[in-house]
């Protein structure tokens, strides 16, 4: 399949197509909260942090409930490895992304919004300061927005301290608040009480990208690319062994071969779909999808060439759990040392296939009693890279 | 305790929103949910936890304790809600919605099993000769859940130092499960904020402030946390090998004296339900052990009321007569030494307001090595005085620098109620079936009135029961029936009282010597209110910074624990409002079926004034024996 877009050129029909800042905002204005949620319903935009909850859905939460105020929080902690679209479309595109924070704080009632900028994004912090001060002269932010009455609505940037877990919303929104870095209890969502306290609606950088286009040229434009449960594109930030690494935008429903050929990878032995917490696809199951409801991921694709070891792979990325836990809960903060150190006593050959065997009965109760997504997900990459790679697992015995 | 307004609860878990269901017929009521297919009816909000226990279905739990706020941390309690791809913890789901759930489904016992087995793979389990043996949650969730091996390996060294630099509380992190209970006891329910979890993933830990001992933190000693930790993780400082040597050893006489709330709890460390007080079996107990003398602290907090309440007499005859503006008001209450940290640290400023009498212990050791000491003709450092007290803070108290007023420590060792339950164990002895026998003369009469000192609000009944009577010269119980002085009583988070004087009677003679008539009292009200835990303290403290009402009050009674002694962080583990309030129902009881319920009728508080501190209350002597002064602590820690 041809790319939909080069990196180069950054130019495609959804995220890299031709929009003016502020076109979505005097759009939203016009047609009106109701219709802003319709085209977004009928855009059927998921989530693109990696959730994939429909971000009409949650404006419309957001919007119907009662508070004396309410924030849309952009979730710019793009922190999971692997992944640097957000970087992209921060620096290159931020009329998108705060085009999208004003169309969202219009539609669900804010009049304020947080960025939550990842800590080591600290250098483009000035720059978008500036660039909010420009759409702040523009009259695109601040008092009666575009000459209308009642909407006031401001943005400010605030920074991350470089927990990984903050990228989950309940523990971003506990940042954001000054608090530790860990996740909350869910139900309440956020949606009811967010920061503060308060109706609040953490969506990704790419998602109010997204929504920002869907104003401008309406859900079913949107609707048109990608595949019947995943619609419109997707950001993919490809790295490892290729040739042409980058931040592609493809449609969802891209097989990985097709992607795989895209940035001249050869001789693929696996590629790593959504990050650390993500999955590990063996070149066999080349064949399957990027999509919701095949291979589901925020973005990250990492290639691995045929000379990569696997449990090194695999041990990097447990490594990064056991310190990336926000050590609240229980399964999460001693469940991913226990995996790791399994991977220590194959790398080491002490090891009983019986306890493997129990590392992964452990991984699946992580996946299913850990607080929250982090611990949840934690496990996938132990579980299929030894599914996947027992042979070669075996074979490192062996010799 | 309304823990769910406290201050730095996550918000979210502070308030559970209820959502509205879809079906307008369960709005504001009872809404249905199946568990295990039995379908129930429960109130709109109840969290599946809640749900269970109302009909029967345990659910283990680790990190959930009734009186602190939502965690969902520990995840022992997970179970099946139908069409939730996770397991969700059930002390943290609220019911919204007609849920279906499943507490025992195989994905949910293999899940709570690996969060049992990882837990004790990091837990520095030395069960023999641990401190919480046989009393230890972890211990107990390993029971039931038939733990026969460590699946995940298990700790055999300990991964951090012990924690001993305080008097009061122990620190031992190799035990720690990270419920954070601690945490939020010590942020959500004590508005101290010592305790907090330390850097991320496997490093995380419970630590203070830069990491610093206890000791040099502003950690209050109330050692609440102690009896909420599930583990040995916090455990108080034991004296008890110290008192065996004392007792052992045949040149030293050995006194103890015992405080009300230990005797009405500790029966729970021997199997004995909440609520039964053990005293007189208690002195049997202790004889054979081996204390050469037991008293009963109760006649010292007789002897608190008349200072105190001289001191509050002459602040007021100050201000109202001689129209001294520096006198301090309201004057608060002294005896939690939980509670003096506190102040010292928190509001150092209202240091002046703090009464400077004694607490009873400390006023009961400064007795001991010298009027008692006389009397006996044992020279005083022989004596070796301890106290049996419901209090980690008691510990620290007795160490302060000033408490050296006899010329020697006046208290030698605090002693928890838990710790002596361990010694009259470790004696073979079975406390609920000793004899009863009275307490030792002279000190072993005491009133109703020191008795009820355990309880929120008893210090100050204490002092009603005597104002009322040495002011307007009736009966209180011409007031309150029974001279139950019920308006200060409850649990209730902060009380207010006031009590007009619409009349006054003659000066007892005892304070004749500082007022001549009561007539400037005629026609005045007197303000005076109660606080328990010191996050209500907190709240009386603002709200005098703001000039609110509490400003006006004449008198304040706090204690720093919650529920006051009977809940102090000495007192048998687990605690919870419902064991609380049986400890102070036994006291109020004991108090009851005394004839003698005033201090003002305690003949020996009156012979010690006769015989000993001849000058009378807040008199020379007593100003050197039974005051004190304060430090100002502050918040800086260096």
């Amino acid at each position: 399949m041809e790319p939909i877009f080069k990196k180069q050129e950054r130019t495609g029909p959804v995220l890299f197509s031709d929009y003016k800042r502020g076109e979505g905002i005097k759009k939203a204005l016009e047609i009106g909260r109701e219709n802003v949620l319709f085209e977004l319903k009928s855009s059927k935009l998921k989530g693109r942090g990696g959730a994939g909850f429909p971000t009409s859905t949650k404006w419309m939460l957001t919007a119907a409930a009662k508070a004396d105020q309410k924030f849309i929080v952009c979730n710019a902690d793009e922190g999971e490895p692997g992944t640097f679209k957000d970087r992209v479309l921060l620096t290159e595109y931020p009329e998108l992304v705060f085009d999208g924070m004003v169309i969202g704080g219009y539609t669900i009632g804010a009049k304020e919004g947080l960025v939550y900028l990842r800590g080591e994004y600290e250098y483009m912090y000035q720059y978008l300061e500036d660039y909010l001060e420009q759409m702040r002269k523009d009259n695109l932010l601040g008092k009666k927005i575009l000459g209308l009455e009642d909407f006031n609505f401001d943005i400010k940037i605030r920074l991350g301290a470089g927990a990984y877990v903050c990228g989950e919303e309940t523990a971003l929104i506990e940042s954001l608040e000054g608090q530790r870095g860990e996740s909350r209890n869910r139900p309440p969502y956020p949606v009811n009480t967010g920061y503060n306290g308060r109706p609040t609606s953490v969506n990704n950088v790419e998602t109010l990208a997204a929504a920002a286009h869907i104003v401008v040229k309406g859900g079913d434009w949107y609707a048109k690319v990608g595949t019947d449960k995943s619609s419109g594109s997707k950001l993919f930030s490809i790295s490892g062994d290729c040739k042409k690494p980058g931040v592609y935008e493809l449609p969802w429903g891209t097989k990985i071969k097709d992607l795989l050929k895209l940035v001249d990878a050869s001789e693929t032995k696996a590629v790593q779909v959504g990050g650390a917490s993500g999955v590990c696809v063996p070149a066999s199951q080349f064949d399957r999808t990027l999509a919701y409801e095949d291979v589901a991921t925020g973005g990250s694709v990492m290639v691995f060439g045929k000379n990569r070891n696997m449990l090194k792979v695999l041990k990097n990325f447990m490594e990064f759990f056991v310190e990336e836990s926000c050590g609240q809960c229980t399964p999460c903060r001693i469940g991913n040392v226990k995996l790791l150190e399994g991977v220590e006593m194959i790398e080491k050959g002490e090891f009983t296939f019986d306890y493997i065997n129990k590392l992964k009965e452990l991984g699946q109760s992580m996946q299913v009693a850990s607080k929250c997504g982090l611990g949840q997900s934690s496990p996938n990459s132990f579980i299929s890279i030894i599914e996947n790679f027992k042979d070669e697992i075996l074979n490192k015995i062996e010799a | 305790m309304d823990n769910k307004k406290t201050s730095r609860a996550p918000v979210s878990q502070q308030q559970f929103k209820v959502q509205k269901p879809e079906d307008t017929n369960t709005i504001g009521g009872m809404i249905s949910v199946e568990i295990n297919e039995k379908k129930i009816s429960v109130p709109l909000g109840t969290t599946i936890l809640e749900a269970c226990k109302m009909n029967q279905i345990h659910i283990p739990t680790l990190c959930h304790h009734e009186d602190l706020c939502v965690a969902g941390v520990c995840r022992v309690c997970v179970v099946e809600v139908e069409g939730m791809r996770t397991l969700q913890a059930a002390c943290a789901f609220p019911i919204t919605a007609p849920i279906k759930v499943r507490t025992s489904t195989s994905m949910v016992r293999k899940a709570r099993r690996h969060v049992i087995d990882l837990l004790l793979s990091e837990h520095y389990g030395e069960c023999y000769s641990c401190i919480r043996n046989g009393n230890c949650e972890l211990q107990s969730l390993a029971n039931e859940y038939g733990v026969d091996g460590y699946t995940f390996g298990h700790c055999d060294k300990p991964a951090y130092e012990v924690d001993k630099s305080s008097y009061s509380v122990i620190r031992d992190m190799s035990k720690c499960v990270l419920c954070k209970r601690c945490v939020r006891t010590c942020i959500d329910l004590q508005e101290v904020g010592v305790l907090e979890a330390i850097d991320k993933g496997d490093k995380t830990h419970i630590s203070t402030f830069m990491e610093k001992p206890l000791a040099d933190v502003i950690c209050i000693n109330c050692g609440q946390c102690i009896n909420r930790c599930p583990t040995a993780a916090l455990h108080a400082n034991d004296p008890s090998d110290e008192i065996w040597d004392a007792i052992d050893n045949p040149k030293k006489h050995v006194v103890i004296q015992t405080a009300p709330s230990p005797r009405a709890a500790i029966a729970e460390c021997f199997g004995i339900e909440p609520g039964t007080s053990m005293t007189q079996e208690l002195n049997t107990a202790l004889k054979r052990i081996g204390f050469d003398a037991v008293f009963d602290t109760n006649f010292t907090a007789d002897l608190t009321i008349f200072e105190e309440g001289t001191e509050l007499i002459i602040r007021l005859y100050k201000a109202l007569v001689g129209g001294d503006k520096s006198v301090a008001f309201p004057q608060f209450t002294s005896c939690s030494p939980g509670w003096v940290k506190y102040l010292e640290h928190f509001y150092p400023e209202f240091i002046p307001n703090l009464s400077t009498a004694k607490s009873p212990q400390q006023m009961f050791g400064a007795i001991i090595k010298t009027f008692y000491a006389q009397q006996i003709g044992v020279d005083p450092k022989d004596v070796v005085s301890v106290a049996l007290m419901p209090c980690s803070a008691k510990k620290f108290e007795c160490n302060r620098p000033e408490m050296t007023d006899s010329g020697y420590k006046d208290v030698d060792y605090g002693l928890t109620t838990r710790e002596l339950a361990k010694m009259i164990k470790e004696a073979g002895i079975y406390l609920p079936e000793m004899p009863k026998l009275h307490f030792d003369s002279p000190f072993g009469e005491a009133s109703g009135a020191g008795l009820i000192f355990g309880a929120t609000g008893g210090v100050m009944e204490a002092a009603l029961r005597s104002v009322i009577e040495f002011v307007t010269g009736n009966k209180t119980e011409d007031i309150f029936a029974n001279a139950n002085i019920t308006p200060v009583r409850g649990f209730e988070g902060v009380k207010y009282v006031e009590l007009p004087i619409n009349a006054v009677g003659p000066v007892p003679e005892i304070l004749k010597h500082l007022v001549k008539d009561w007539n400037w009292l005629k026609g005045a009200t007197l303000k005076v209110a109660v606080a328990h835990g010191t996050a209500n303290a907190k709240k009386i403290l603002d709200d005098i910074k703001r000039g609110g009402k509490f400003s006006e009050c004449h008198f304040i009674e706090f204690m720093a624990c919650p529920g006051g002694c009977i809940g102090g962080g000495g007192q048998p583990i687990p605690t919870s409002i419902e064991i609380r309030q049986a400890r102070a129902k036994a006291i109020y009881a004991e108090d009851e079926s005394l004839t003698m319920r005033k201090s003002h009728d305690n003949p020996y508080v009156k012979m010690i004034y006769e015989k000993f501190f001849t000058e009378g209350p807040c008199g020379h002597l007593s100003h050197k024996l039974l005051h004190t002064h304060y430090t100002p602590r502050g918040k800086f820690i260096s």
